[in-house]
């Protein structure tokens, strides 16, 4: 409804009402709006209670002073966030997360894209792919990381097994390596296995951007004398950058607040430390929920970064169409 | 028309009916606590759900019943991770004040969060009524007790500082008995390094160096020297310590390459199969050894492996032990008081240990229950001449965020090799743990 409408309806609305008009007409309007109120307050309740309740609840905790069980609640000026930096095992948590965040990003869209286009381009038994493709996504980390964990296991050849193993039967030895046991880059095999789940996904995502590019306008660029490869490139890859954005703030927040890949591949160790983690230990085995609240705060506002411009952005987009 | 109208008295007939539940969902479940002579139940908190300690708290909670026909025994164990789960669970039901009549918990320092919280009750009356400070060791009571007061009742007694090794292995490198010292064992490593082509010390993931720290401090401090690290305001500083963390560095050379891939039983197994000399781990790797498969290995002491004190640590015996408390505001308080009893008899503590592959902390358990390396340990436990030093790792003189400051220093130190860092974060540890 536009300012000029209410405009057309106060200059209409002339007489007045007698009161027994006035109530029949407002439980008539109620009638309206009641029914899908009732309907949705449940949710609304659950929303407000289980996810900004404890937002709230949280970010409480952060900016308390609550370092371990029995001390109280005490507002302490935010120190937590200040502090937390000077403790030995957070900058390295942060480091494996953005290394982590990076290679698995990047990994996945591509690898998600060129699977997305080796389907467009028409192979044969397509649909038996996609589901070979999309499956890895049906299985949880959890589960995944078991045998990943053992994949990835960087004994020598004496003693080797998963790839390393593989790479020694088939004279490949210089393959091996340390996998997420490496001082430096551990975190970027870490992510292997999560583009390994999570490209399937991000084909699905781009296979239906592909199929929603109208074929004249192909046809269109391949009678101007464009090479295949500038269709994609010019053509179907700009349309698709909704697609790209979305797959990227999906891919970004699941690898931001990973957690059960890494407790399942490598348990609670320093080596591959990230956030979640962090708030499990401090929580749970150091006993320091104001710690553990203000690295869970801290990985809110790190997805709430990536999310929030995403939402202003697709609501802009969305009213100017 | 009709249809529509229907459909919307449909509507909000279904609103209103979901905000109802939701609603009611929100107001019930309080269902109120016993009073405190309640013997009808027992609910006993545990994470005892692995082969051989299930059936040790079976044959427990058998006695328990046969002993009081009239109470319910509950069994809340939680699986996983050495108690990691369970201790999560329990917290949540600590600070909901939803306690279990009686949890599990590592004697010692690792109690102090829940004494402190004032979750767990004082237990002196307990000991007073049965008795029980002169069935117990007094250096166990000395090293448990907080301010003048015990917390816990200890069921069984586990030792940190065993050497495992494969007799065929030393041969091979031509090392005439286990290592008696730290630079011994050094040496040791070294031979087996150039002599073989064996991982000379086989190691797990980083909990399992934590598990080598204590052990290599204990070897190069002394008895002594280890205890005092733990008392309030200890100077974690002194070359004594730089010297041990050294050492610390020198082993830690010779252990396996891929061990955070492995927990515990891989690198314990390891010795077992002829693929590494050393593994220093606590006695329940024996259990693990010489059990039937598939929880078990089948193997044979003395052939397929030997044991010894950790170097260094010959004549002290390095303790953790398994107790109960009784929480504050546990439903069944009188059940609860009978459950104590039961993991503090005689009968009890003998029916659970031989089972659990522990032997008992009381000094008057039946010696002819324990046979094979238990039998070493429960001869060991009860001379008068042996020297007790509680295990930090498992939960003795840490209390949690002693613990897991240490656990950083050392993953830390897995990265980047620096013992003078460790020993500052290790003193830094000390200093916040707040203990």
């Amino acid at each position: 409804m536009t300012a000029s409408d209410e405009g057309l309806k106060a200059a209409g609305a002339g007489r007045r009402e007698t009161p027994e008009e006035h109530r029949s007409s407002l439980l008539r309007r109620s009638r309206k709006w009641l029914p899908g109120l009732l309907l949705v307050s449940p949710s609304i309740a659950a929303i407000g209670l289980f996810v900004y309740g404890l937002l709230f609840w949280n970010t409480r905790v952060a900016l308390s002073g609550k370092h371990d069980e029995v001390s109280e609640y005490g507002f302490d000026k935010g120190r937590n966030f200040v502090d937390l930096w000077s403790q030995p095992s957070w900058p390295g948590a942060v480091k494996h997360a953005l290394l982590f965040t990076a290679v698995f990003v990047v990994g996945a869209l591509a690898l998600g894209a060129f699977l997305a286009f080796l389907m467009d381009k028409g192979i044969r038994a397509e649909a038996g792919f996609r589901v070979v493709y999309l499956f890895p996504m049906a299985v949880s980390f959890i589960a995944s990381g078991v045998v990943w964990r053992w994949l990835m296991n960087p004994a020598p050849p004496q003693r080797a097994v998963g790839f390393n193993q593989l790479f020694d039967k088939l004279h490949l030895g210089f393959l091996s390596n340390s996998w997420w046991q490496h001082p430096d880059w551990g975190m970027a095999a870490m992510a292997l296995p999560a583009i390994w789940q999570m490209s399937g996904y991000v084909m699905a995502l781009y296979l239906a951007g592909f199929r929603s590019v109208p074929e004249e306008l192909r046809e269109a660029a391949r009678v101007d004398g464009a090479s295949e490869w500038k269709v994609y490139r010019y053509v179907v890859f700009p349309q698709l950058r909704p697609v790209t954005l979305s797959a990227l703030i999906i891919l970004g927040h699941i690898s931001l607040k990973v957690f059960d890949l890494i407790m399942a591949i490598a348990g609670k160790q320093i080596i591959t430390y990230v956030p979640a983690i962090a708030t499990y230990v401090e929580i749970f085995d150091r006993h320091d929920p104001a710690n553990g609240a203000t690295i869970a705060t801290y990985m809110l506002v790190a997805v709430a970064v990536l999310v929030i411009p995403y939402l202003v952005w697709s609501v802009r987009s969305e009213r100017t169409r | 028309m009709r249809v529509r109208a229907f459909r919307r008295r449909w509507t909000v007939f279904a609103a209103v009916a979901m905000t109802g539940a939701l609603a009611l969902s929100g107001c019930g479940g309080d269902d109120g606590g016993g009073s405190n002579d309640d013997k009808s139940e027992v609910e006993v908190f545990s994470w005892w759900t692995g082969p051989g300690e299930a059936d040790g708290l079976k044959a427990m909670q058998a006695d328990f019943e046969k002993k009081n026909p009239g109470t319910k025994f509950v069994n809340a164990a939680i699986a996983g991770g050495s108690g990691t789960q369970a201790k999560a669970v329990l917290a949540s039901r600590l600070q909901n004040r939803k306690p279990p009549d009686s949890f599990q918990g590592h004697a010692g320092a690792e109690l102090l969060d829940y004494i402190k919280a004032g979750q767990i009750e004082p237990l002196d009356d307990f000991y007073q009524e049965n008795n029980l400070k002169s069935v117990y060791p007094q250096q166990l009571l000395d090293q448990i007790t907080y301010q003048g007061h015990i917390y816990s009742v200890p069921v069984n007694i586990h030792r940190s500082n065993v050497l495992w090794y494969n007799p065929g292995i030393l041969e091979d490198a031509g090392i005439d008995g286990p290592p008696k010292s730290i630079p011994e064992f050094i040496t040791a490593l070294k031979a087996v390094k150039s002599k073989t082509k064996k991982v000379p010390l086989s190691l797990g993931a980083q909990w399992t160096a934590d598990h080598l720290l204590e052990n290599v401090l204990l070897g190069s401090l002394g008895t002594d020297g280890y205890n005092a690290l733990w008392k309030p305001g200890a100077d974690w500083s002194t070359p004594a310590v730089t010297k041990a963390l050294n050492d610390f560095g020198e082993i830690m050379k010779y252990t396996t390459l891929e061990a955070a891939s492995t927990d515990w039983q891989g690198a314990a197994k390891a010795v077992v199969d002829g693929k590494a000399a050393f593994n220093i781990m606590g006695d329940w790797a024996y259990g693990y050894f010489i059990g039937d498969a598939p929880n078990g290995l089948g193997k044979k002491l003395d052939t397929d492996f030997k044991f010894a004190p950790a170097p260094g640590t010959e004549g002290t015996y390095m303790w953790l032990s398994d107790s109960f408390t009784l929480p504050k505001g546990a439903p069944h308080r009188a059940g609860a008081t009978a459950w104590l009893k039961e993991v503090s008899s005689k009968e009890g503590q003998d029916l659970f240990n031989p089972k659990k592959g522990s032997i008992p902390a009381r000094k008057d358990a039946d010696k002819s229950l324990y046979t094979g390396y238990l039998q070493t340990a429960f001869e060991e436990w009860n001379n008068p001449q042996t020297k007790l030093a509680g295990s930090f790792w498992h939960g003795v003189n840490a209390n949690n965020k002693w613990h897991t400051d240490i656990d950083t220093a050392i993953g830390l130190f897995l990265q980047n090799r620096d013992v003078a860092k460790l020993q500052q974060g290790l003193v830094t540890a000390a200093k916040n743990s707040g203990q």
